[in-house]
């Protein structure tokens, strides 16, 4: 089949079953798909940007999504005016304090040679740590103890919560570039683990700082972008023209606030799918492949190999964090708890994967198909296990074992389908050009 | 100051649980090393194959304790461990078969591998949720302790107690077992000498007649009694709950690579390693210290030097760090 037909049956076809979902269960579980669809096909194409584009294998993905998701709240939540005038001067004193000492045991690492550049750096880390501790404790105590039930952390600025998506990219750009710095230069496997530790730490950050984003106790009731259902129910204007449709109040208000959320969403994957589409078919992209497919023969043509790899890290990072606030503005609350590898690292490869690595349109296709997927497998199986236990006398034992691990489907379902497309269709089912 | 306080409590907190992690880390580890040597990729599948031969296991340790059979003080999954070993097994050979065979006769590039124990990953995962569920799974039998700590201060009359459990006494045996057996074929056996050959270098141990597919067979086996046997423990000594056994995969890959992965040695070194950093930097000192120092010197706060909620975190700084100094680990592993 032709590559741009081939493109355009298959998107009919996520498309088609997309709609069907609005057809046949609810256009609002439609809505819901097409949303978290359209976040998913943007994280798909930052880790396409790495991998299909740059051949880097970043198994961090998770670690720049919650990065995302912390900006929400470090933009858009208000201040904590009592916990700033508590602990703020003195915390953010000890964080420069902290990055002072990096900085210093890099210069130490850097200027000095022989035995004494070792104990100097050990030395300025050690001595640093606790005086950063002696600095960061009590200033993090006195935040904490303000209202701790409700508050105890410093809030945000108060910004309208859309300027946190490009927060959210620059706060994973600049983690991207410090992970860049120090672990590009390791070998693929390395690099992959020191991705994936990497993440953890980002995700053990959030949930034991309490003073930054609450920690475990979770942030809720983030602004939103769009207006709250209730208040749409009791506008008058707006019933109206829901009964004008032939809708209720309510189904309209959901309807409504979820298509908000489409179009906003789908503004971004458009900019960004056209910015990496323009990307791949420069020179810019030429040499990104060439890189990926001949390092060496890159490297001697006279390409700064380190310099191009730390660059694409950054931006596909970056793209990923842009996802992640999206993500937590459509759920309206950050839960440090939620992220999991499973689910934020691994399946965001296998929608890249599935969908053709290499491919930005088959990247954003394999985030729609995964994620139609992920979600429906488990409604899907549970019609299965009715079926297959049909049969079986009710109360029997293997039965409700059987019905109950429906929800396990999902995993299941997930690696089947990442081998079945490894194994017959290795370029996925919207291959390279 | 009471430096044989000071040495109990250091040893109830901080040694013997590090000691008693250190050899699951070092066991799992050796897993994955050996894969990374012979099969030539970082198996992200590892953590669930552990999690599946202890799943085996355990089903194993019901059907014996359902027909009476007990070991008396010792739990009953020792008995089931050969059963959870072959359950193991008889996976990983079926997945070979099934899975990876392919892309060995194709010669495909490790890093696809990886993308392909990814999937193998979900499907070890989604299976042994489908079997077992995702719940906690008690298993443990026999005697709690091997000496408690009310005990241990009755006996010797010192303030702090020690406590010894069964769990932890097994795991330290077991593990130099296993361990002893595993460099004992390594290195003295026929089948032992030629992984070591096929690992250093494939195409000369090729030429010389080593029936390739024959050395990845037995590897799988000893991976799958490595990985059963750890899971076995860790979960007798912890608790049994599938999404920690993938959560495990985390440290587990941190020894291995601080070792150097490919390097057996490296990932024993490496198990240990990020045990004591992780419990070590984790522990709250205040009361070793109190017994150590003299008075004037005692500390106010817990002299905790990170939160225990940076456990896992531990592990990967101690890797990053690792790797920016010696990017093969600490023993000069392979890299592919």
């Amino acid at each position: 089949m032709n590559p741009s037909v081939r493109t355009w049956v298959m998107f009919a076809l996520v498309s088609a079953l997309i709609l069907g979902t609005g057809f046949f269960q609810s256009w609002n579980s439609a809505l819901l798909i097409l949303n978290m669809g359209l976040v998913s096909a943007v994280m798909a194409l930052g880790v396409n940007l790495q991998w299909g584009i740059a051949g880097l294998f970043n198994v961090g993905v998770m670690g720049f999504v919650a990065l995302g998701g912390l900006a929400v709240v470090l933009i858009s939540v208000p201040p904590v005016t009592e916990a700033w005038a508590a602990g703020g001067g003195r915390l953010i004193g000890a964080l420069l304090l902290g990055l002072a000492v990096i900085a210093a045991a890099v210069q130490a690492w850097k200027r000095l040679s022989g035995v004494l550049r070792g104990w100097a750096m050990a030395g300025l880390l050690i001595v640093g740590f606790f005086v950063y501790r002696a600095v960061l404790d009590p200033a993090v105590e006195a935040i904490e103890s303000v209202n701790p039930a409700a508050t105890g952390y410093l809030g945000g600025l108060g910004l309208p919560v859309l300027l946190s998506w490009p927060v959210g990219g620059l706060l994973a750009a600049g983690a991207a570039w410090v992970i860049g710095k120090t672990a590009l230069g390791l070998r693929s496997d390395y690099l992959a683990i020191a991705t994936l530790g990497i993440a953890e730490i980002v995700i053990a950050i959030l949930k034991a700082e309490d003073w930054l984003a609450r920690g475990v106790k979770n942030v809720i009731g983030l602004p939103r972008p769009v207006p709250y259902e209730i208040d749409l129910q009791n506008d008058p204007a707006f019933v109206d023209r829901a009964a004008g449709f032939g809708l209720d109040a309510t189904t309209a208000s959901t309807v409504y606030v979820k298509l908000g959320y489409s179009v906003l969403f789908a503004a971004v994957l458009i900019v960004l799918l056209v910015l990496a589409q323009l990307a791949l078919k420069s020179p810019w992209g030429r040499m990104m492949r060439a890189i990926r497919d001949n390092e060496t023969a890159a490297r001697a043509m006279g390409k700064n190999v380190t310099a191009r790899h730390l660059q694409v890290f950054v931006l596909g990072s970056a793209i990923c964090g842009i996802a992640g606030a999206m993500m937590t503005t459509l759920d309206g609350q950050l839960t440090p708890i939620s992220y999991q590898p499973l689910r934020f690292t691994f399946l965001v490869w296998v929608m890249v994967i599935v969908g053709g690595s290499g491919n930005n349109l088959g990247a954003v296709l394999g985030g729609f198909l995964i994620w139609f997927l992920w979600v429906q497998v488990e409604p899907f199986g549970q019609w299965i296990m009715t079926v297959v236990t049909s049969g079986m006398a009710d109360g029997n034992a293997l039965k409700a074992h059987l019905l109950d691990s429906v929800q396990h489907m999902r995993l299941l379902t997930m690696g089947v389908i990442l081998l079945l497309v490894l194994r017959f269709s290795p370029r996925g089912l919207l291959p390279e050009r | 100051m009471d430096l044989l306080n000071a040495i109990v409590a250091l040893s109830n907190f901080v040694l013997i649980p590090a000691i008693a992690y250190g050899s699951q880390l070092a066991l799992g580890a050796l897993g994955v090393t050996l894969i990374y040597g012979i099969l030539r990729f970082s198996n992200f599948a590892h953590g669930d194959t552990m999690a599946f031969g202890t799943m085996s296991a355990i089903l194993f340790t019901w059907w014996l304790q359902s027909l009476g059979v007990s070991l008396g003080p010792l739990p009953t999954a020792l008995l089931a461990i050969p059963a959870g070993i072959a359950g193991a097994a008889a996976l990983v050979l079926l997945t070979d078969r099934g899975v990876y065979r392919f892309y060995r006769a194709q010669k495909a590039k490790p890093v696809i591998l990886v993308i392909v124990s990814m999937g193998v990953m979900f499907i070890y995962n989604g299976v042994v949720r489908l079997i077992v569920g995702p719940g906690d799974q008690n298993f443990a039998d026999g005697e709690r302790f091997l000496i408690s700590a009310r005990t241990f201060r009755d006996l010797t009359g010192l303030e702090e107690g020690l406590a010894i459990r069964t769990t932890q006494a097994l795991t330290v045996v077991t593990a130099v077992i296993v361990v002893a057996l595993l460099f004992w074929f390594l290195n003295r056996t026929r089948t032992g000498k030629s992984m070591r050959a096929y690992s250093d270098n494939e195409d000369l141990a090729l030429l010389s007649g080593i029936n390739p597919e024959r050395v990845v067979l037995v590897t799988w086996l000893i991976v799958a009694a490595l990985a059963t046997v750890a899971g076995v423990l860790y979960g007798l000594d912890k608790t049994f709950k599938p999404f920690t056994y993938f959560q495990l995969l985390l440290p587990i890959f941190a020894s291995a690579i601080v070792g150097g992965l490919g390097n057996p040695i490296g990932a024993i070194a490496g198990g240990f390693i990020v045990a004591f950093s992780e419990v070590g930097i984790t522990y709250a000192w205040k009361k070793v210290l109190n017994h150590a120092l003299p008075e004037s010197l005692a500390p106010d706060g817990l002299v905790q030097l990170l939160s225990t909620d940076y456990k896992f975190a531990v592990s990967f700084v101690i890797l990053v760090i690792v790797l920016l100094f010696r990017p093969t680990g600490l023993f000069r592993g392979k890299s592919v």
